[in-house]
């Protein structure tokens, strides 16, 4: 106990009523001051693993703590050193922002000219001043989202867990979250975010563990996973016509020197290759021995998609 | 200590901004039983009711305390429904994620209902006064209904909190109220007595404890302390029985939720 992690998640399993196993074995260390980012299709456990962190939810198996402190056997000290932004935007349309934010307080216990004083910081962090005492029903989409990260802060939380927290925004309010959650770790808080997008996992997080299925997949920063593929990408995209010569292409592209891995969807072909410039000519040719007629042809150095595909078998889109 | 005042004073003035915002719910909650029932009801079967079947002045004398009992009733299973809801948008989640007592929230719920039904009851006598109805026992006489409405109200508010934290979807929960709250109006004493009931009907109307509510106040209104003391014995006991079971019940409910 009490190690150097922010985060620590061991075995981690939990498995609801009926027998449906949402996480299975789950581990995984956070340092402290580091964004760690859940990724994973919808239904993946991501949540399920949150909810156990922020101690709403009993695990069946393993165990976790945060701080040192057990999420279970020490509930009440870790909600007190945690803050949360929940996934749907838990908002009381009745109320406004400011008044959001005593709540908050009154239930964290702090005393009342220290709640002042927190409120118009954290007013100020997301940029809600002026808009602080309008009833939140008025408030758009992105001025909710940063309610509920206001709310999230005002313990001054040591470990803020936000699920989802770019989910049905904007572009132009996404943008402004990331921009929040980049000042919130140069702060030096730890963060724990899930996300089902790639972009955001890429651009915010120091390290990411892919979950799919209620298991861990790949853990390690975006930059390592995706060197960590080797070599670039090809991807072929072949005429409709000749979906029927797909697997006798990529057969015989498996035997070519360069060629690392090859995986198809319909008309499509991944190619991992140590590098371009020795094998395209190669792919090329084996594609005119093939007679296909290509579509479209890209190259591209791994992205996060790859790494996904590489180690659950599917695109994080498909469901 | 002081941190629970502070937790469960929070929360109760949340369910009281939300209603303050919600002017007109708000009228049409505590206008609705004295327009329908007292009024309307009352007025229109002021000449049908023979007055010696209901053994009062008037209709509106004898409905005025089925009245009262009923806001005491619907009020207290419609008191889990802001629950329901918080449940619904992730609310209570993000309350549960502070470190705050696990009973807070159901205390503030307690709180937050048991007042607004206590004022609710004090304007239905008051609209009863201006029909003629003058409560026989007085002040007394009305902060002892009040205390009758407080031990109905607390076992019917933890049932609905219960089922608000059990139902799948919050249509199960509007129509199990539904199907709860008109019943057991018709199968009590508030609209005829006992005695005018065909007798099936007079013998489940007896084992609803809203039966033995209204029996107490009716003669708190109508005829004095003498004929209200053994009702009252009865309602007490008929009452701690009646929350005991609701509470055991949504204790387990509670638990479950909230951990």
């Amino acid at each position: 106990m009490g190690g150097p992690f922010a985060i620590e998640v061991t075995h981690l399993s939990k498995t609801y009523e009926g027998n449906v196993t949402a996480v299975e074995d789950v581990s995984f260390q956070v340092a402290p001051g580091e964004v760690f980012g859940l990724l994973g299709p919808n239904g993946a456990g991501k949540t399920t693993t949150l909810r156990v962190l922020i101690t709403v939810l009993r695990p069946s198996g393993g165990s976790a703590s945060v701080l040192g402190m057990d999420v279970v056997r020490q509930a009440t000290q870790v909600r007190q050193a945690i803050g949360y932004v929940p996934q749907e935007r838990a908002i009381d349309r009745f109320l406004t922002g400011r008044e959001h934010l005593q709540l908050l307080a009154s239930l964290y216990h702090l005393p009342k000219n220290r709640a002042a004083t927190r409120i118009e910081e954290v007013l100020k962090l997301v940029g809600l001043e002026h808009k602080a005492d309008e009833v939140a029903r008025n408030y758009s989409g992105g001025m909710k989202r940063k309610l509920d990260i206001a709310c999230g802060l005002i313990p001054d939380p040591q470990v803020l867990f936000m699920d989802e927290p770019t989910l049905g925004l904007d572009v132009e309010s996404r943008l402004k979250i990331w921009e929040h959650i980049r000042q919130l770790k140069a702060r030096g808080i730890t963060l724990l975010l899930t996300t089902n997008y790639l972009d955001e996992a890429d651009q915010l997080c120091d390290r990411i563990a892919i979950i799919d299925g209620g298991r861990v997949k790949a853990i390690g920063a975006p930059s390592e996973l995706k060197s960590g593929l080797g070599g670039d990408v090809v991807t072929l995209t072949l005429a409709p016509g000749d979906l029927g010569k797909v697997e006798g292409l990529a057969q015989a592209l498996k035997g070519v020197k360069g060629i690392r891995a090859v995986s198809t969807k319909q008309n499509v072909l991944d190619i991992r290759v140590v590098s371009p410039e020795q094998t395209l000519s190669a792919i090329l040719t084996q594609v005119e021995m093939h007679r296909c007629r290509l579509e479209f042809v890209d190259y591209h150095r791994p992205r996060l998609d790859d790494v996904f595909l590489a180690h659950t078998g599917r695109r994080i889109t498909e469901d | 200590m002081q941190m629970y005042v502070q937790e469960v004073g929070a929360l109760t003035m949340r369910w009281v901004k939300r209603l303050s915002r919600e002017r007109f719910s708000m009228l049409f909650t505590l206008a609705q039983p004295m327009v329908f029932w007292l009024i309307f009801f009352g007025n229109l079967f002021q000449k049908t009711a023979n007055i010696q079947v209901v053994q009062a002045p008037s209709y509106i004398a004898f409905l005025a305390a089925g009245v009262v009992v009923m806001t005491i009733l619907n009020n207290g299973l419609a008191g889990g429904t802001d629950l329901l809801f918080d449940k619904e948008n992730g609310f209570l989640e993000r309350l549960m994620s502070t470190p705050i007592s696990r009973t807070s929230v159901i205390i503030s719920r307690f709180l937050f209902v048991m007042t607004i039904t206590s004022g609710q009851v004090l304007v239905i006598l008051g609209v009863a006064y201006l029909f003629g109805v003058h409560p026989v026992t007085g002040i007394g006489g009305v902060a002892v209904i009040i205390l009758i409405g407080l031990l109905f109200g607390v076992g019917l508010t933890a049932i609905s909190m219960a089922l608000a934290f059990s139902v799948k979807s919050h249509g199960d929960f509007f129509s199990m109220l539904g199907f709860l709250s008109l019943p057991m109006i018709f199968l009590s004493t508030a609209l005829v007595p006992l005695s005018a009931m065909p007798g099936w009907m007079a013998v489940l109307a007896r084992l609803n404890p809203m039966t033995w509510a209204i029996d107490a106040v009716r003669p708190l209104i109508l005829t004095g302390w003498a004929a209200a003391a053994k009702p009252l014995v009865i309602v007490v006991i008929v009452m701690i029985v009646f929350d005991s079971v609701c509470l055991w019940v949504a204790a387990r409910a509670f638990r479950r939720t909230l951990g």
